[in-house]
């Protein structure tokens, strides 16, 4: 028992050294050194970039806080004072808070689940030698370029005939593993985690779901972390799918968010303000992990 | 992390303390055990993958034939088989060519437009840049912006009366554009909101790219005397060919199922009175959950899926090609 810290140290270790080995890679030449300092014109460049990217997001928020009566007249430049009204409104007229509930229950239970199976067969296919592994993992590959939203017609036949439509279960299930992770997590885990580990632990007696559990997962963690992120903003930001099989009483956040367009009636600095309400979760999380999300699509750039 | 006990074989040292009769035993049996789990479980992990492809991804996918060579209502279920009357059907009506038009006009405006922009990001980024991090999350952002909201928020700037764009518009003098019902106009508008989302993604994805390019490369060219833009484009571009088609290749995939930026583009939602921002995907909708004919939906289901298959394997049969003339991969 004693052991298992042990591992789990050395196992950390290693995936830290993987890891910092492929940021040196990354890295060329010495910083600061022969490369200069770019002039105004860059830094006016990406100002501008920066600023095309936050505007939209500036001005629904603009939209969102001014009565629809001063809007009519032109949008003024600095915000109102009227954007609790209008989100008053917003959950007056979609199901607003069950829709943030249902959306952060099944980009969490998604997120999840993703990030376990795919670890798992990605510990594998890296690691464990087993007949046709090859084959199988380029089949993994070729089902990523596989158009499956195509299928929605069969797909929706079955979540009716399993009485699954209109319930989150329709949403979740197809997506609890993707090939994009089990990918992900094998190119990652066969850098990360050296074979000599798992050969450690199983001398010591660890049967191949103990090997997994005490030295492949604390191994995969960076990249596990850098998963869930993914598939957790891809789940939340996904429409196509819950709009077709979620019921309008039971919602995720963009399929309630689009009912706000659906009125009669528009109302612009609603709708904006449903906008700006519905994005507030990912920004915060952008926040706290943007930089994650960053590294993680610099880093799947060079391995994929 | 949390100890739990430990299942299935029991731990070694329970070993010496049995006696050594039942040990052997006990070992012959382990063995066993340990050599199944050796053979059985690379497949036992690999399983969920397969299994949830081939019931949530392949076998709808195929089924999607079987039901098109059907009469299928959404309600009444599965009627008759009329081969390939479908087909016949979806072929020849204007509203379906019509949606191919306009799906390839969108990806083409989004795509194009966004792979050069990316790429001209992802140079400025590699530049020595102070707070670097504050720059890539900065084009990162638009990302976590879920499509429906970019859709709204569009939807609004692009206002056919007194939109921001049209007043922009005219305040220069020129003529306010009918983003709602010149065809033309909305493919572009539509286009912008893709472009608003992906850009700075892609450029990430190309400044991965641009790192990875050897520094002697570029010291090679510089004692050749090409200056920093005839580095740009005769270095960097070409080293980033296969970065390049990678990234459009993706884009091809989404971008030709596009559906819900133009979904949100009107009140209705079905791609304007005459239809004039219909994508096939929402063609498949209106087919499928507005009409209720599933048969007819899953025709162009599988006609958008063959179109797909079809420029998935031109991309790469050129890939192949540019690979094989000594690209760096």
């Amino acid at each position: 028992m004693s052991s298992i810290p042990m591992i789990e140290q050395t196992a950390g270790k290693g995936a830290a050294r993987a890891a910092q080995r492929g940021v040196g890679s990354r890295r060329r030449g010495a910083p600061g050194g022969t490369m200069r300092r770019p002039g105004f014109l860059t830094y006016g460049f990406l100002g501008a970039v920066i600023l095309g990217s936050l505007f939209p997001l500036w001005w629904s928020f603009l939209v969102g806080s001014h009565d629809s009566s001063v809007i009519s007249k032109g949008v003024p430049l600095v915000p109102g004072g009227n954007f609790l009204a209008n989100a008053a409104s917003v959950l007056d007229t979609i199901p607003f808070w069950k829709a943030l509930g249902n959306s952060i229950i099944v980009s969490t239970v998604t997120a999840l689940s993703v990030v376990l199976f795919s670890t798992l067969a990605g510990f594998a296919f890296a690691k464990l030698r087993f007949r046709g592994s090859k084959g199988l993992l380029v089949f993994v590959i070729a089902t990523m370029a596989v158009p499956t939203q195509l299928g929605v017609v069969p797909l929706f036949i079955v979540m009716a005939k399993l009485g699954w439509t209109g319930s989150l279960w329709a949403v979740i299930v197809p997506g609890v593993v993707t090939a994009f992770g089990v990918f992900w997590m094998t190119q990652y885990l066969r850098d990360a985690l050296p074979d000599e580990l798992i050969e450690a632990v199983r001398i010591d007696g660890a049967s191949m779901i103990q090997a997994f559990w005490y030295v492949g997962l604390p191994a995969a963690r960076p990249a596990a972390a850098m998963l869930a992120l993914f598939t957790f903003v891809a789940t939340w930001t996904n429409f196509f799918w819950p709009f077709i099989v979620l019921d309008p009483s039971n919602p995720t956040l963009p399929v309630a968010l689009q009912l706000l367009q659906a009125a009669h009636f528009v109302d612009y600095s609603i709708v904006l303000a449903g906008a700006v309400l519905s994005t507030i979760p990912l920004l915060l999380l952008f926040a706290v992990a943007g930089r994650q999300l960053v590294s993680g699509i610099m880093q799947g750039a060079v391995k994929g | 992390m949390a100890v739990t006990d430990r299942v299935q074989s029991p731990p070694p040292n329970s070993h010496q303390r049995a006696s050594r009769d039942r040990s052997v035993k006990r070992l012959a049996f382990s063995q066993k055990v340990s050599k199944w789990d050796v053979k059985l479980s690379p497949y036992l992990y690999i399983s969920p993958f397969f299994l949830l492809f081939a019931i949530t991804g392949l076998f709808p996918l195929l089924y999607t034939a079987w039901v098109s060579l059907h009469t299928w209502n959404l309600i009444g279920g599965q009627g008759k088989f009329t081969g390939l009357e479908n087909y016949e059907f979806v072929l020849a009506q204007p509203f379906f060519w019509n949606a191919v038009g306009n799906t390839f006009s969108i990806f083409l405006l989004s795509s194009v437009p966004q792979v050069v922009l990316a790429i001209a990001i992802a140079a400025v980024l590699d530049a020595n840049l102070r707070a670097k991090t504050f720059w890539r999350m900065g084009v990162l952002v638009p990302f976590v912006v879920a499509p429906v909201a970019v859709g709204l928020i569009f939807n609004n700037l692009f206002a056919d009366q007194a939109g921001l764009f049209n007043e922009l518009l005219t305040g220069v003098g020129l003529d306010p554009v009918r983003w709602h019902s010149d065809s033309l106009a909305s493919h572009a508008a539509i286009a912008t909101m893709v472009n608003f989302r992906w850009t700075g993604y892609n450029a990430l994805i190309f400044l991965a790219a641009m790192q990875a390019i050897p520094r002697d490369v570029y010291e090679a060219a510089t004692i050749d005397g090409a200056g920093r833009l005839r580095q740009f484009f005769s270095v960097t571009v070409p080293m980033l060919r296969p970065t390049i088609i990678f990234v459009v290749i993706t884009a091809t995939i989404g971008g030709l199922q596009i559906f819900d930026e133009a979904r949100v583009f009107d009140q209705a939602g079905l791609g304007g009175a005459d239809r004039q921002w219909q994508t096939l995907t929402m063609y498949i909708w209106e087919l499928g959950w507005g009409q209720r004919n599933f048969g007819r939906a899953s025709a162009v289901a599988w006609l958008l899926f063959l179109i797909i298959v079809l420029i998935a394997m031109a991309n790469f049969l050129i890939t192949r090609r540019i690979a094989s003339q000594g690209g760096r991969r």
